[in-house]
């Protein structure tokens, strides 16, 4: 049997029955991660050491019968973005490269706390600034399903390592897309929960509005084994909501019928690839064959979400990278003769060109004289897009749309072209901006090989239902294929 | 929205990054393409629309002030690319 290829779900059983260890599972992955991380790449960390000591301690709690939880002794990994005591944490920058953070973020510290085994730190584009992971400033990481295309981005190591068989369950980031469009183009589901679900705290920031931590796992009950614990108030991030957290797990009985699906018809219009277009309408139609109703709507100011985030997501994160100033920590270059000249310098060589060109755009955005025409103009469309989304879902419980329009594309194709690259999040952006719950659930694969997600979005902190209405397709659809690696 | 040369360096010296020659042209063009896509956003009046900056209704959250333990300073200083004793050393700020 090969362990890591089992859910957290399953592996948690075989810990719980005492047929298998979590030292057996931690190997089982390293042995899958030194057999194809060479063609994917995945990790630009790994941990060993640190997670068979950490394997070892849940076995010994599994003997004695007081093990910590549905995580205990499950190998999972991280994005580079999530600060780890003692581990290099690079969010995939030149800038970070020597990184060692003095603490951890509060989602590791609780992944700890429930016996997680961290393997190591995820490949990403550059600060979370990308869609195909062609940005980082390392490596390109490479879809499983095909090592010729993108996993998508910016959490693609995190997708990549799950369908892979490198991790049994992953977090990302969301900002525009960075979970969901990724899992979507490798197969594996990925959650983006509320804004304010999921402490920030010890994430490095990009855009702090929009930012929101998630779970990346290869089933339904498996994310929502990873939301349980991670999800839920932290006083060192004011933006973390006091909102209970329901006991997502328990709560999966795939019991939807009478609930309203909306299929907003700005998502399946132009721009929309026939073939996938034609599996997201068979999702819907399975969600149908268990009760569900759909029903037609519309969100017009849909069209200006990509345009509204293209202001504020680089806005925001020119003010937060203004941090890399080669002070406190990150590159430095060694010969600067002033302040400023060593600021300009380090920053330049250490940052990559997309993060540099967001940093100029958000720079400009904010900068006098053009401070109302545009973040103005875009604070106040995001209200729009905000009101669209609340007055959808006073008519439906669910929304159901594409993940993404295509299914992964080939390397290097969009990368001289950062408008095109910016597209590949049109149907994910939407949800970052209006602050709302959404998961993209595998949903059939094209005739050339490649995944395809379904992605279903749920009213502020409706996770719960969100995540039943996903476990009910997924029951409907069946067990999705391992990729082919 | 046109870019000239002249904003393009304007805004490289606002956000701290020195770019080539090479990269300022790339970057003029590059930039303009996204600001021109920008540009929808025109179609919609929005006179009437209050801005969100934040979809949560965030106030200020207080805590008592208490005094709590905080990074040690030889942690803060752990990563500083040069230090010098207790702080960290940058190159002459001020000229002259």
């Amino acid at each position: 049997m090969d362990l890591y290829r089992l859910t957290i779900h399953d592996l948690h059983e075989e810990l719980r029955e005492g047929r298998v260890t979590s030292n057996q599972i931690t190997e089982s992955v390293f042995d899958r991660i030194a057999e194809v991380d060479g063609r994917v790449r995945a990790y630009l960390t790994l941990t060993k050491e640190a997670a068979l000591e950490a394997a070892a301690r849940s076995d010994e709690r599994y003997r004695r019968g007081d093990f910590l939880g549905p995580l205990d002794g499950i190998p999972i990994a991280l994005k580079d973005i999530f600060l780890t005591e003692g581990i290099r944490t690079t969010c995939a920058s030149k800038v970070l490269e020597n990184f060692i953070p003095p603490y951890d973020g509060t989602p590791v510290v609780r992944l700890k706390e429930a016996g997680a085994v961290i393997t190591g730190k995820l490949n990403m584009d550059e600060f979370a600034m990308g869609s195909s992971n062609e940005n980082s400033g390392f490596f390109p990481t490479h879809n499983p399903w095909n090592t010729q295309y993108v996993p998508g981005g910016s959490s693609g190591g995190s997708a990549a390592s799950v369908a892979a068989g490198e991790a049994i369950g992953a977090l990302g980031t969301d900002t525009g897309g960075s979970i969901r469009q990724p899992a979507s183009h490798c197969g594996v589901v990925g959650m983006k929960p509320t804004y304010g679900r999921v402490s920030r705290y010890g994430i490095i920031a990009f855009a702090s509005s929009l930012d929101q931590v998630g779970p990346l796992a290869r089933t339904v009950t498996d994310c929502s084994i990873l939301l349980r614990t991670i999800a839920g108030h932290d006083p060192a991030d004011s933006t973390s909501a006091e909102v209970p957290v329901p006991d997502y797990p328990s709560l999966l009985d795939g019991k939807v019928e009478g609930m309203k699906v909306g299929l907003p018809e700005e998502y399946f219009s132009e721009g929309l690839d026939p073939e996938v277009e034609r599996l997201v309408r068979e999702a819907a139609h399975a969600l149908e064959r268990r009760g569900m109703k759909m029903v037609p709507v519309s969100l017009p100011s849909s069209r200006y979400a990509v345009a509204t985030y293209y202001i504020i997501a680089p806005a925001e994160a020119s003010s937060n990278l203004a941090r890399y100033d080669g002070v406190r920590y990150g590159v430095r270059v060694p010969d600067a003769e002033s302040l400023m000249e060593m600021y300009k310098r380090s920053r330049s060589r250490g940052f990559g060109a997309e993060v540099q060109r967001r940093i100029m755009l958000g720079t400009f955005a904010l900068s006098a004289g053009y401070y109302d025409a545009y973040y103005g103009k875009a604070q106040k469309i995001r209200t729009l897009i905000r009101r669209e989304m609340d007055e959808a879902f006073s008519k439906v419980d669910v929304l159901l749309a594409p993940t993404a329009p295509t299914a992964a594309f080939p390397i290097g194709e969009k990368m001289d072209d950062p408008l095109q690259m910016y597209m590949s999040d049109v149907y994910t952006i939407p949800v970052n901006i209006a602050g709302v719950a959404a998961i993209s659930v595998p949903c059939g694969i094209t005739p050339d090989g490649l995944p395809v997600g379904v992605q279903l979005i749920s009213p502020p902190f409706g996770e719960e239902v969100l995540l039943n209405v996903a476990f009910a397709y997924e029951q409907e659809r069946g067990t999705f294929p391992n990729c082919p690696l | 929205m046109k870019i000239t040369p002249e904003l393009v360096e304007h805004i490289a010296h606002l956000a701290r990054l020195e770019l080539s020659g090479e990269e300022k042209v790339r970057m003029e063009a590059q930039l303009a393409d996204i600001l021109d896509y920008i540009g929808l956003l025109d179609e919609l009046d929005t006179s009437d629309v209050p801005p969100t900056s934040h979809v949560m209704d965030v106030y200020n959250v207080f805590r008592e002030d208490e005094v709590r333990p905080s990074l040690p300073v030889d942690k803060g200083l752990a990563n500083a690319p040069e230090k010098a004793g207790t702080a960290f050393r940058v190159p002459r700020i001020i000229e002259g």
